[in-house]
């Protein structure tokens, strides 16, 4: 078997590729509802059902999928240059801690300033948290995969000691929870009888913008010949360096502006369990969508629909929920073949 | 006791070797892949695979020996699935691994979910029992200290020595180093490097899922949800500190093994008031400052992460 180049990859197989992936990954783990017993068909039109097939389903999609898109968007920007940051879930939360700070009542401003205050501030605690591994990497080349990584335990651990210590609400009845946002910081919903809120609209400008400033600026161009290739871009004047430190504000911000709106969105309160693995998650959506900014949001929507339909279906049948999990796994890898396979052909001899 | 005095007890130094040890196994997994130019980031999962799989083997009526074989081929089998995509298709080494983590461990919980569907409570084995060495286990304080382990313990020091005799001794060895530094030139001499570098992928990876199976098997005695927290990931960070040798790989999962096992005593002093959570932080920390210490000077294998291709230039 041998790999050989393909000269040209048609648009249309580009934009195929990821869909047969995702069918070739439903179709292995069907094998495993097998196993369990269930008939893969009923427990597909189940989880189908349960993600997309009702408003309330839909509304629950659309929740989950607002805080996916923006740590999908922090893993696409960073993968493009190359930067491995693994840490979205620790710049996640770092957001949350900054608003949960800013927002339960040491400053109050009128919603339409609190909203915007709460939301950049939130993406600075993200942005500077990535800088860490970042100047560590620039300077001693210290590998920001393992460090970022590491990050995402710490950064849990000092969020947990403040929820048990400084920040816990006092009104709390010794839950380790933080103070509620107040009113003017809550971002409202945007549709009714749902917790559908404004972060949704959020998510979906930063994608926009996310695309437009990688196809159309200057610093989207230095962002993906870093990536595409550090000493060729080194060698026609680009900053690396700099180039790397502004993805990384831009990524772990992404990522932080994810924690702003579980909290001031969602929840309304900070816990420990605020993210069922949103930060890793953003990964999976960001490889599914061959990281592409737009792609990210199709790709954080059909992520969303898996884990919000796979919950339903195993209340159904005797399927555990971990098969969302297997599920997107499985997608990720199916979907990194089928790219690869966009790009050469496999001839047998 | 202050917490100097911690280091003059014998539990000190028998708590360092039980929880070095499971480092020590992923640690020379993940070193054999890297030294061989393949990065191995499915470590995380699988060791979650292996810790669940032994268990479960056991669990299900086999002995503890067939068990950690057992949980040794599952992981080899993740390896052979991240070596066919990074090896054979040359797929990003980064994402493969992060790919095969994420299949890894939530097809562990899946599979234990799935056969123990109704368990609240943590089902228990019987896990390996300490096995003094005879005479030496009767010495004063290294008695205890060295001497009283497990049987996954020593097989752990021993195979430090195994995979450095194999790596610098062999000629198996030599083409693994070959092909992590110069794989045309290994290729020149008749190595086939896709074949090398898939065979350590598999052996590193089942070595990896041992050092998850010592979690379940050993260390413990039930297969807890998140139980691998981050190990993997440290073994990473201790292959980079330990420059890529076996010799070096062994003292670094002492020291740190050390300093965990000396946090855990210090925060049961009485008058130490740190919360408790800053303790846990310990061993990330630690793992980012031995990053930090020696990664300007770290020599990488100069083709890891750099895909082989026959007949191509790279």
């Amino acid at each position: 078997m041998r790999l050989e180049p393909r000269e040209h990859s048609s648009t249309r197989l580009t934009l195929m590729a990821p869909v047969a992936a995702v069918f070739v990954a439903l179709v292995l783990c069907a094998g495993l509802i097998l196993w369990t017993g269930e008939n893969p068909f009923t427990a597909y039109a189940l989880l189908f059902k349960g993600s997309l097939g009702s408003r309330f389903a839909l509304t629950e999609t659309l929740t989950r999928a607002t805080p996916m898109i923006l740590t999908g968007l922090a893993a696409a920007i960073a993968f493009r240059a190359k930067l491995w940051n693994i840490g979205g879930e620790g710049q996640f939360y770092m957001g949350a801690l900054a608003a949960t700070w800013l927002g339960a009542g040491v400053i109050t401003l009128p919603p339409w300033l609190m909203i915007p205050f709460l939301v950049l501030t939130g993406a600075m605690a993200g942005g500077l948290l990535l800088l860490i591994p970042v100047i560590l990497k620039n300077k001693l080349k210290v590998d920001e995969v393992v460090t970022t990584l590491l990050l995402n335990f710490i950064v849990l651990l000092f969020v947990s000691y403040l929820l048990e210590g400084p920040l816990r609400d006092p009104m709390s009845m010794g839950w380790p929870q933080a103070a509620p946002v107040i009113d003017e910081g809550i971002l409202p919903p945007i549709m009714a009888k749902s917790r559908v809120h404004l972060g949704l609209f959020i998510a979906l400008a930063a994608a926009v913008l996310v695309w437009a400033v990688m196809r159309f600026t200057v610093w989207g161009y230095e962002i993906r010949a870093v990536g595409h290739n550090v000493a060729a871009a080194a060698f026609s004047g680009i900053s690396v360096n700099r180039t790397i430190v502004l993805t990384a504000l831009i990524s772990g911000g992404l990522a932080g502006i994810g924690g702003v709106g579980e909290v001031a969105g969602t929840k309304g309160y900070l816990t420990l369990d605020l993210s069922p693995g949103f930060g890793y998650a953003g990964i999976a959506v960001a490889m599914l969508a061959a990281l592409h900014p737009l792609a990210v949001v199709l790709s954080a929507l059909f992520l969303a629909a898996i884990y919000v339909g796979a919950d339903s279906m195993s209340r159904a049948l005797n399927v555990p929920t971990y098969i969302s999990d297997v599920i997107v796994a499985v997608s990720v890898l199916s979907v990194l073949v089928s790219l690869m396979l966009t790009r050469y052909r496999i001839r047998w001899r | 006791m202050d917490v100097f005095e911690i280091l003059l007890t014998g539990g000190f130094w028998a708590a360092t070797l039980r929880i070095a040890t499971p480092l020590i196994f992923a640690t020379l997994g993940e070193l054999i892949c890297e030294r061989a130019g393949v990065l191995n980031l499915g470590i995380e999962g699988i060791m979650t695979m292996g810790a669940m799989s032994g268990w479960m083997w056991v669990y299900m009526g086999g002995d503890l020996v067939s068990g950690v074989m057992f949980a040794a081929f599952v992981g080899g089998l993740f390896g052979l699935l991240h070596s066919q995509f990074v090896v054979y298709l040359g797929l990003s080494q980064h994402v493969s691994g992060i790919g095969i983590t994420m299949l890894a461990s939530a097809l562990s919980y899946f599979v234990f979910r799935m056969l123990l569907p109704d368990a609240t409570t943590p089902p228990k084995i019987e896990p390996f029992q300490s096995l003094p060495v005879p005479f030496l286990s009767d010495l004063p304080f290294f008695g205890p200290a060295f001497f009283n382990q497990t049987a996954m313990t020593y097989a752990a020091i021993i195979l430090v020595f195994a995979v450095w005799y194999a790596l610098y001794r062999t000629p198996v060895g030599l083409a693994v180093r070959m092909a992590g530094e110069n794989p045309m030139a290994a290729e020149a001499q008749g190595i086939d490097v896709l074949a090398v570098r898939t065979g350590a992928v598999v052996v590193g990876s089942a070595f990896m899922a041992v050092g998850g199976a010592f979690l379940t098997m050993s260390a413990f005695d039930a297969f807890y949800f998140g139980m691998v927290n981050g190990r993997g990931w440290i073994c990473v960070a201790l292959v980079i500190f330990a420059s890529w040798k076996p010799g070096k790989a062994l003292i670094g999962a002492l020291l740190f093994a050390g300093i965990d096992a000396w946090q855990v005593r210090v925060q049961q002093l009485p008058g130490v008031n740190i919360p408790y959570q800053f303790f846990l932080m310990a061993p990330y920390v630690l793992s980012i400052l031995a990053m930090i210490i020696v990664s300007r000077k770290a020599l990488y294998p100069k083709a890891l992460l750099v895909p082989f291709r026959r007949g191509e230039r790279t």
